[in-house]
């Protein structure tokens, strides 16, 4: 004991103010053993994997922001008549909300930029989720061990949307009244409950004194709580599995290669911060958003044409736009399915893609940690899903832009109508089988490449005449990269009969497993690698085999 | 087996150069790491110094331009506006505070990333991975200590102390769902009434000033409140959102709808003005079809003709206010509207 305290002591004195702290630190937390797994951990480079640090810096700067606005917004439904910089407004009735948005972009000097910069990253947030997430599809990133991350990242995106939507709703004035309006609709074709919900989201009738506050503590407080929660975890996550990486030359299943945390990684992501927030003040110094003031504050009775939502909520927006206007009035009820069923298939397309891993991983029947990314094409099935997915998505989006079609383009609204709602079907069906071809296209093109090399672009012409392009045979890591994937076999029902000789009875879930891994690995959907022998015999020629 | 034959274990020194040409008996087989390529930084130290002035001369940069900020903060009046090409007029403030803040940052940014890429060590290195599942002796050792810890509670055992634990805890919750029951009123048959009742007058809305038939143009679309509603009262918004009128004047013989005729004053006819899809104010009227637009998904009613729906997600025709004319001859409401106005809900029928 008395040894241990003198060599403490003498440590004391000599080591450096900053070793002193970390010693301090680390009795406490216990911090050196966190950073011997951490502080050098190694993190793969590619530019793809920088789609998430974006959407965790614009969270950041969402939060930073949010917290300065907070500082002035009132979020208050009083009506108040407005007395200040803005001359046009002089003397209007509008809440107390409406006119505190007004002075923090007029009368609050950088209320305006911070205002704009809140706006601008939350845009920039969902972008990036969305993009994250596709890249995290398309990869095959999901699949085990990261099923459970892959949840929270769709969670992430979900509730981005919501905390965006009750955000662009606060500062009350026309047009998101008009979309809080539209909410309250849309809850109200909910059977039996729309209107109890509707009553007690709204405190009684719409538009009533209660939604900006209600909708204040949502939006600066329980789902940004919630959010930060699941960014954490989502990290923690990303640092426990490790990141994936491409197939490469020394690349396995085993292990990770790329540069150190600290120094690398670390300056990299840190500046990248700052990079981020730079582009995002520069955008909000010189691009508009959300004038309110132009707008004018909420009247139930009162409308602005053209009335868009923040482009997240489009693809609902479009939902409900298309959709047949069925009513079914039976036994003194109203069943809304024009409404309602759009309400039903927002949640369905979102949540189809959130369960596809398990799918997947049902049908594969395949239980091993995967760490090496798929390229896309590699795994055409699943490439052509995600494909016909955007696709539905991306018909809401401009389906929810019908008017702007129309008008920018002189079409009807009808032709625009029509074409989306036949989009809505045949353009995902499509999607699937030219995204299927493409991807076997590219995989025989890689075939061919690594048993005939690539084209050089140089032309010899033959002694009889002929032109040929030469082909330079590729190198070893190229050949390795290309023939890295693995390729599974489609799974068989099994034998039908048990062991006994006794026809045993095949269930349904099992004939479909069946037909889906057909359908994911059969002949038409994956073109073999080549083999070894496939290449020796093309390159070799002199028949040394 | 020599060395050859297990390329994959071949750590990139051993490995010399990088091989370029494929290995003959093991085509596809992994090559390992590529050797590491030295950058200019790495081997000239002149271009090193060059690139360690480069991230000086950006962090400086930074520096500056918050030293801008502050003076553009102090300096421009927050109502001063300017033109910069192409974008346009912006407010100068903003502008000024924008660019400033975002060339700090980003030079920041770009100063530790070009440092990151040119001067720190860009070899790359692999880690290994460990299973994330335990090892077989690792859960023995859980299920053991789990079993343990459930048997010492005797949770199984006691059955009685199970059941009741699980019944508490599944019923307090209900406390916090029951202080949630005054978030709101149950709606009860609000969302059946409006403002509008027999003899109220009806108001321009633009004017403020009572209705009279001569007052309503063929052709125009003119917007309506009940008489006695005024802005500034306190339910002024819940009130207007049920019960804007649109009123149009059609030729009697225009109005092909039996009722809608019944309804009108000399082809004066009152309608909803709110969409009965999801609820938008209709705000758009042509005259030649006398259709009405709701600008929000373009749903589209037919006002000569019951306001029927003729395009659009709506579900149902707008609902339209009985409407005569007082002794003074003004227009007046000849009651409520016989159904809710807006969008459909379950209890409507
Ligand atoms: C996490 C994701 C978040 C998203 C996507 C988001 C998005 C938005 C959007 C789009 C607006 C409308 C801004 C406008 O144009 O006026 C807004 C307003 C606002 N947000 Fe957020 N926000 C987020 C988090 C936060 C947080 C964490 C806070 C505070 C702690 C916050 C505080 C505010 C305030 C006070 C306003 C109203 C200010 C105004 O409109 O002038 N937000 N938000
Ligand atoms: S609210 Fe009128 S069409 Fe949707």
């Amino acid at each position: 004991m008395s040894t241990s305290e003198t060599t403490e002591s003498r440590s004391r004195g000599k080591a450096p103010a900053g070793e002193r702290v970390a010693d301090w630190a680390d009795g406490r937390l216990g911090i050196y053993s966190l950073a011997k797994a951490n502080m050098r951990k190694i993190f793969p480079d590619h530019w793809s994997f920088m789609l998430g640090e974006v959407c965790l810096y614009s969270f950041i700067i969402i939060i930073l922001t949010g917290v300065y606005l907070t500082l002035f917004f009132h979020p208050s439904m009083n009506e108040v008549e407005y007395h200040g910089s803005y001359v046009p407004l002089q003397g209007q009735l509008m809440s107390e909300a409406f006119s505190s948005t007004l002075h923090i972009s007029f009368d609050v000097r950088g209320g305006l930029l911070i205002r704009q910069i809140h706006h601008w990253a939350a845009l920039i947030f969902l972008a990036g989720m969305f993009v994250h997430m596709m890249r995290v599809f398309f990869t095959g990133a999901f699949r085990k061990p990261r099923e459970i991350n892959w949840l929270f990242g769709f969670l992430l995106f979900v509730l981005g949307m919501f905390t965006g939507f009750t955000g662009y709703s606060l500062p009350d004035d026309l047009l998101s009244g008009t979309g809080v309006r539209f909410t309250e609709g849309a809850i109200l074709s909910m059977p039996i409950v729309g209107t109890y919900i509707s009553f007690f989201l709204f405190g009684g009738e719409f538009p009533g004194v209660d939604f900006v506050a209600r909708f204040y503590s949502i939006h600066i407080l329980l789902l940004p709580g919630i959010m930060l929660g699941l960014v954490v975890a989502h990290l923690i996550l990303v640092f426990y599995h490790k990141h994936t990486q491409f197939a490469g030359p020394g690349k396995t299943n085993k292990n990770v290669v790329g540069m150190p945390l600290l120094p690398v990684y670390m300056a990299k992501a840190g500046g990248f911060f700052f990079l981020v927030f730079g582009v995002i003040a520069v955008i909000a110094a010189i691009a508009q958003i959300n004038p309110v003031w132009a707008i004018g504050p909420y009247r139930p009775d009162m409308v602005s044409t053209g009335a868009q939502p923040d482009w997240y909520m489009g693809f609902a927006e479009g939902l409900v736009r298309y959709m047949p206007g069925w009513e079914i009035n039976l036994w003194g009820h109203t069943l809304v399915l024009g409404v309602f069923i759009p309400l039903v298939l927002f949640g369905v397309v979102l949540a189809a893609i959130a369960v596809y891993p398990f799918i997947e991983s049902w049908v594969t029947g395949d239980k091993r940690e995967h760490h090496i990314l798929d390229r896309p094409r590699n795994a055409p099935t699943r490439t052509a899903f995600g494909v016909a997915w955007i696709t539905v998505y991306m018909v809401g989006l401009v389906g929810g832009g019908n008017d702007l079609w129309a008008t920018h383009f002189h079409l009807s609204i009808n032709a625009v109508t029509w074409f989306v709602r036949i989009s809505f079907f045949a353009g995902p069906v499509l999607a699937f089988i030219i995204t299927k071809r493409i991807c076997l296209g590219l995989q025989r093109r890689d075939k061919d490449k690594v048993l005939h090399g690539r084209e050089s672009g140089i032309i010899k012409r033959l002694p009889h005449g002929e032109f040929i392009e030469i082909h330079e045979p590729l190198s070893q890591d190229a050949m390795y990269t290309l023939t890295a994937h693995e390729q599974y076999k489609p799974a068989e029902i099994g034998p039908t009969v048990d062991e006994n000789g006794v026809e045993r009875k095949v269930k349904a879930s099992e004939k479909l497993r069946a037909k889906l891994s057909k359908s994911y690995y059969g002949p038409d959907s994956q073109i073999p690698k080549p083999t070894v022998d496939e290449y020796k015999e093309i390159t070799s020629g002199h028949g040394h085999h | 087996m020599s060395s050859q034959d297990i390329p994959e274990e071949k750590s990139p020194a051993e490995q010399g150069a990088h091989v370029a040409v494929a290995d003959e008996k093991h085509p596809f087989a992994d090559p390992g790491l590529p050797p590491h390529e030295h950058r200019i930084q790495d081997v000239d130290e002149r271009a090193a110094r060059r690139s360690e002035r480069t991230v000086a001369l950006l962090f400086t940069v930074s520096m500056l331009a918050t030293v801008g900020f502050i003076a553009s903060y102090v300096a421009i009046p927050h109502d001063k506006s300017i033109f910069v090409f192409p974008i346009g007029h912006l407010n100068a403030l903003n502008f000024a505070l924008g660019l400033t803040l975002g060339l700090a940052l980003f030079s920041i940014g770009a100063g530790a990333v070009h440092w990151a890429r040119t001067l720190m060590s860009d070899v790359e290195v692999a880690d290994e991975r460990h299973p994330i599942a335990a090892e077989p002796d690792v859960k023995a050792k859980v299920m053991a200590d789990f079993k343990q810890g459930a048997k010492e509670s005797a949770l199984g055992r006691r059955k009685l102390i199970r059941n009741t634990m699980f019944g508490a805890l599944a019923l307090f919750p209900l406390s916090g769902v029951v202080l949630l029951r005054d978030l709101g009123p149950l709606p009860g048959t609000k969302l059946r009434h409006t403002l509008w009742s027999k003899g109220k007058l009806l108001v321009n809305m633009n004017t403020n000033e009572p209705l009279r038939p001569e007052d309503v143009a063929v052709g125009s679309l003119t917007f309506a409140k009940p008489e006695g509603l005024e802005e500034d009262d306190h339910e002024f918004q819940n009130e207007i959102a049920k019960a804007a009128l649109m009123i149009i004047r059609l030729q009697p013989d225009d109005i092909k709808d039996k009722q809608e005729l019944d309804w009108s004053y000399q082809g004066i006819v009152a309608y909803s003005k709110i969409c009965t899809h999801v609820g938008c104010p209709i705000s758009l009227y042509e005259q030649q079809t006398h259709h009405a637009l709701c600008p929000c998904h373009q749903s589209t009613f037919d006002l000569s003709d019951g306001a029927k729906v003729i395009f659009g997600p709506a579900g149902h025709p707008l609902p339209q206010l009985r409407i005569g004319v007082n002794d003074e001859g003004y227009l007046e409401a000849l009651g409520d509207f016989t159904e809710p106005v807006g969008p459909a809900f379950w209890e409507r029928g």
